[in-house]
């Protein structure tokens, strides 16, 4: 065992090169161009703000991404807390000094960049729950100090996040949390009793939703009731998917995101535009890409020895595929519209942040996937 | 014991592993929920959302569609459509809307008042629309904007068509007008709901309003890419609309102006119709207005200039004014008189100035009485006591019968315009249905001079007496050209032999044949008479009121062969002449002009071959042959001196010239 951890510690520099996983890099890349034409098209082909600010983004945050993968994966887990209570502090400051975009208090005005501290708690709260759960024996994990902690680490953000108000993130931390108390092997019928306990209090809950909350999720079982008003991105979405047909309507011709019929075509309805100007064949290609890459996370997982990077893979390959299928049943109309981005694809410094961070540990996790953590 | 190796290190990976596959398997399932919405949305319904994102980015404009022009017999255009320069604004595209209306306001001279509804207008439409500044620019104002047009950022002027009647107020009354449809227009007629677009100028009296569905053509289509806030992104499609058909009308316009002089400062009609053919070749009332003005929408104070004045510019007084005929119905009178047997030729009456009857007294427009009078003097001097006489004899119902076969108390224009009425011939029945009251002796008898309940329109008179003139057959009255009809000469002939048909005919009663009139068009050319005489008698006997010494009008007769003319006067009471009046005698211009008398003239010529019939009144222009008849002498010389012109023009058509 120590001499397997010498080992480790020991590996040189073109080790850590050779052993770098080049297939998730590639995906990467690959959505970092698609997302870069894509955010081209939606400025009507031109190279305007947002593509130059999203590929500058893009490619520092790769490099960051890049840069993480080489640092050593015991300093992500011991540090795992730490980054949980700072970011905890962050959200904790947005909601007092946060900036206040279209009724919701969620950004941190850094100058340089606006910070979004939920986004970033998307990872921290895997992080924070894979250590926790990484030493932890199996039948400790259901005894009841050890059920109330993660209920607790859990609610707190969520309370911040929701009461911003930001819906979706909320409903993307509590994902990413869950899954990882599930993955620990946290008993089923406490999963079973908290669903139906969930099911009961829904009405509860909703009466705290906002106005436009419920308007959204109205909309959304009958987005034909009113057309032009909350209905209207649903519907424009649809028809923009819809008439995309097999081949799409090809690059920079996406009429219905061009004459601006597409809303928040930047942010979370790239998918849409994409999806109308390349079409069936295109979307199935970009729905490959991101199936390459959260199975190349899933097997780093797998093929990881110590549980903190196991966990925090599985964790966060599960996480992205929310985020993923979130995003893609709400511009198709399977569910309401919840603020929430397609990962690398969409428009968004924190969201690009969160995501490049995560793939740095689940990269350092290949690197270092023989290592033990003690 | 905590890492690898261990029992509960085994346990715990081989929990998470199977959780990790729960997992894995929801996510495949879900990314294939995900593969079949986009599917069903891309594949399945690819159609519906395609016409979908079409109908959401394709926008059609319908453009106005091009109205057809009106010509006159001769081919002269007298509506047309003119190109006319207007000064469009896009407000989003100027740099300082308040610097360049400040400029425009200059150039323009808008007054507040305009300005103010420019302003107004803006405000009420999207930044990308169109304001016109001006609808019609002067060329003068047109060559300063261009010559400052690089200054006029965002200014554009523009060429549009507009409507234009070259020949201003000749037309006004026979073409009427456009002007922008109202909503009313818009419900009432199909053809303008479908090719309306904002703007559209109408049809709104005349034959402008009838033969809207001609003349209006069909939109033109710009088809464009629009965005999500309408504005227009690029045009993919230009579709011409088609014109709409033009019309020739049967007026000479050369003879309309000489109508529309001899009208000048006063108010009335004139109408000359060809006896044959039944082409009207000039018709004009007066006063009349410039149906230019209307275009636009006319200004207040011109609109009221031309409701208050008194003389009433915008009735049609030709078609739709009603006037007592006066002594213009005698012929009619005496006719039906012969017709009926009533009377012979050599009846006598003596007149002394009037007569009485049950206590009332009728009186003759000449006091002193014009002594011992047969039939064809009585028309002649046009001797009321004489007509008194025999209308009595005769009696209003038969007087009717006649009245209506050549014409009066119905439409004679029928479709063609909105505006014409029937005017009334009464009769004992009519008194009954309409005042419900019985009919009495003495309305007989100012019936018998034209006076009374009888109204007719001038149109109807000028009918009447070309329906007389062409030896008493009846044709059918137009005023727009249709090709392959019959001329002159073929109607003639036509017109024998249904008289030759009739001579053996008469075994039918009279009221058989009158009754066949009414029912069947195709009674067109047949004889209105019994005796043939009769009409050649009365015909004569207006021969005798113009040209012999004695005669009403025969002052106004020209003794040139070529152009004389023979006719009637006829002076229509406005108001009952009071016994106090009669005494006073005064003179024409001694009387108010509300309570003068109208003037009338109905007049055939060239006598010896008679071709062109004409009605002539003049509102409260005292009498008939002082004011009505000397206007015909003018009127013949010119119509007689275009007839050949008009023949032979009538050839071309018949063989098939372009409309």
């Amino acid at each position: 065992m120590f001499k397997e951890t010498s080992y480790t510690n020991r590996l040189t520099f073109f080790q850590k090169i050779r052993s770098i996983d080049l297939i998730l890099i590639s995906c990467v890349l690959i959505l970092g161009v698609i997302s870069t034409f894509a955010m081209y098209s939606s400025e009507g082909g031109q190279m305007l703000y947002y593509t130059k600010s999203h590929l500058l983004r893009f490619s520092a945050f790769f490099i960051l991404m890049i840069f993480l993968s080489f640092i050593r994966l015991k300093l992500f887990h011991s540090i795992s807390y730490f980054l949980y209570l700072i970011v905890l502090l962050l959200l904790l400051y947005a909601s007092f000094y946060g900036i206040t975009v279209s009724g919701s208090q969620r950004w941190i005005n850094l100058y340089f960049i606006n910070l979004q501290p939920s986004e970033l708690m998307k990872i921290a709260i895997i992080l924070c729950f894979a250590k926790f759960y990484h030493r932890m024996q199996i039948d400790n994990v259901n005894s009841f100090r050890n059920l109330i902690v993660p209920i607790i680490i859990l609610i707190m953000p969520m309370f911040l996040v929701i009461s911003q108000p930001d819906l979706g993130t909320t409903i993307l931390i509590a994902l990413s949390g869950i899954i990882v108390i599930w993955l620990s092997g946290v008993n089923i019928k406490y999963f079973i009793s908290s669903f139906i306990i969930l099911v009961i209090s829904t009405p509860f809950f909703i009466s705290f939703l906002k106005p436009y909350q419920k308007l959204r999720i109205l909309t959304f079982f009958d987005p034909e009731k009113d057309p032009l008003g909350a209905g209207y991105q649903i519907i424009q979405s649809k028809i923009a998917v819809g008439s995309g047909g097999l081949s799409g309507k090809g690059f920079l011709q996406g009429t219905q995101s061009y004459l601006e019929f597409l809303p928040e075509k930047h942010t979370d309805f790239i998918f849409t535009l994409f999806s109308e100007e390349f079409g069936f064949i295109g979307s199935i290609g970009l729905l490959l890409v991101y199936s390459i890459l959260i199975y190349r996370i899933i097997y780093i997982g797998s093929i990881s020895r110590n549980f903190f990077s196991k966990l925090f893979c599985y964790g966060y390959g599960s996480s992205i595929f929310i985020y993923i299928a979130v995003n893609m049943s709400m511009v198709l109309g399977l569910l309401p519209i919840v603020g929430s981005p397609l990962p690398i694809m969409s428009y968004g410094g924190s969201s690009m942040l969160a995501t490049m961070v995560g793939l740095g540990v689940v990269l350092s996790s290949k690197i270092y996937h023989k290592q033990i953590i003690a | 014991m905590i890492n690898s190796g261990d029992g509960g290190s085994t346990k715990k990976r081989n929990i998470v592993s199977r959780r990790m596959f729960i997992l894995t398997a929801g996510k495949v399932i879900i990314f294939g929920g995900i593969i079949a919405r986009l599917f069903s949305l891309q594949i399945n319904n690819n159609k519906k959302y395609l016409n979908l994102s079409d109908e959401n980015r394709l926008r059609e404009w319908r453009l106005p569609p091009i109205r057809g022009d009106f010509k006159d017999y001769f081919g002269n255009i007298i509506a047309g459509n003119v190109e006319i320069f207007q000064l469009h604004v896009v407000p989003e595209e100027v740099t300082n809307f308040k610097v360049l209306m400040f400029r425009l306001r200059k150039i323009l001279n808008l007054s507040d008042n305009e300005y103010r509804k420019i302003i107004k207008k803006k405000n009420s439409q999207k930044p990308w629309e169109t304001l016109i500044i001006s609808n019609n620019l002067s060329w003068e104002e047109f060559s300063k904007i261009n010559l400052y047009l690089h200054e006029l950022n965002g200014a554009k002027p523009v060429l549009s068509i507009a409507r234009n009647y070259p020949f201003k107020d000749n037309y006004s009354h026979v073409l009427g007008y456009v002007s922008q449809a109202s909503l009313e227009d818009i419900n009432r007629n199909e053809v303008i709901k479908n090719n309306h677009v904002p703007g559209l100028k109408v049809g709104k009296t005349g034959l402008e309003k009838t033969y809207e569905k001609k003349l209006i053509g069909t939109n033109g289509v710009q088809r464009y890419e629009v965005n999500a806030f309408g504005k227009r992104v690029k045009e993919l499609d230009h579709e011409k609309g088609k014109k709409g058909d033009n019309i020739r009308i049967t007026i000479d316009t050369e003879i309309q102006k000489f109508l529309t002089e001899s009208l000048k400062d006063k108010s009335g009609s004139i109408s000359v119709m060809d006896i044959y053919t039944g082409e009207i070749v000039a018709i004009q009332s007066s006063p009349t207005f410039d149906p230019n003005m209307f275009i636009y929408g006319i200004g207040n104070e011109e609109w009221k200039k031309i409701t208050k004045n008194p003389l009433n510019p915008l009735l049609n007084k030709t078609l739709s004014g009603l006037y007592s005929p006066g002594s213009t119905i005698k012929p009619i009178v005496a006719l039906s008189a012969l017709e009926n047997s009533v009377i012979k030729k050599n009846f006598k009456v003596r007149c002394k100035g009037k007569i009485e009857l049950f206590g009332q007294t009728y009186h003759c427009w000449k006091d002193k009485g014009h002594g011992l009078m047969d039939l064809r003097n009585a028309v002649k001097q046009s001797c009321d006591t004489y007509f008194y006489e025999v209308a009595r004899l005769l009696g209003v119902d038969r007087l009717k019968k006649t009245a209506e076969d050549f014409g009066l108390g119905k439409k004679v224009l029928e479709n063609s315009f909105f505006e014409e009425k029937k005017g009334i011939v009464p009769s004992t029945e009519w008194k009954k249905d309409v005042l419900g009251k019985n009919w009495v002796l003495g309305e007989t008898l100012i019936t018998g001079i034209g006076q009374g309940y009888i109204q007719t329109t001038p149109l109807q008179l000028c009918l009447m007496t070309a329906q007389l003139a062409n030896g008493g057959y009846k044709i059918k009255p137009k005023i727009i050209v249709e090709k392959n009809q019959m001329n002159a000469n073929q109607i003639k002939f036509k017109m024998k032999q249904n008289f030759i048909k009739h001579k053996f005919d008469k075994a039918q009663s009279l009221l058989d044949r009158t009754q066949n009139i009414f029912k069947n068009k195709e009674n067109l050319f047949t004889p209105l008479f019994n005796d043939k005489k009769n009409i050649e008698f009365v015909l004569d006997s207006m021969y005798g009121a113009t040209n012999e010494i004695m005669g009403t009008s025969y002052s106004s007769r020209i003794e040139d062969d070529f152009y004389q003319f023979a006719g009637k006067t006829g002076t229509a009471q406005v108001k009952r002449i009071t016994e106090q009046a009669r005494k006073l005698d005064l003179k024409t211009s001694e009387i108010p002009y509300e309570d003068r008398d109208h003037a009338l003239y109905v007049a055939f010529g060239p006598y010896k071959n008679p071709r062109y019939a004409v009605s002539i009144i003049v509102e409260h222009g005292g009498s008939g042959s002082s004011t009505a008849a000397p206007i015909a002498k003018d009127l013949f010389k010119l119509i007689i001196d275009r007839h050949q012109l008009r023949e032979n023009k009538g050839k071309e058509i018949n063989s098939g010239e372009n409309v």
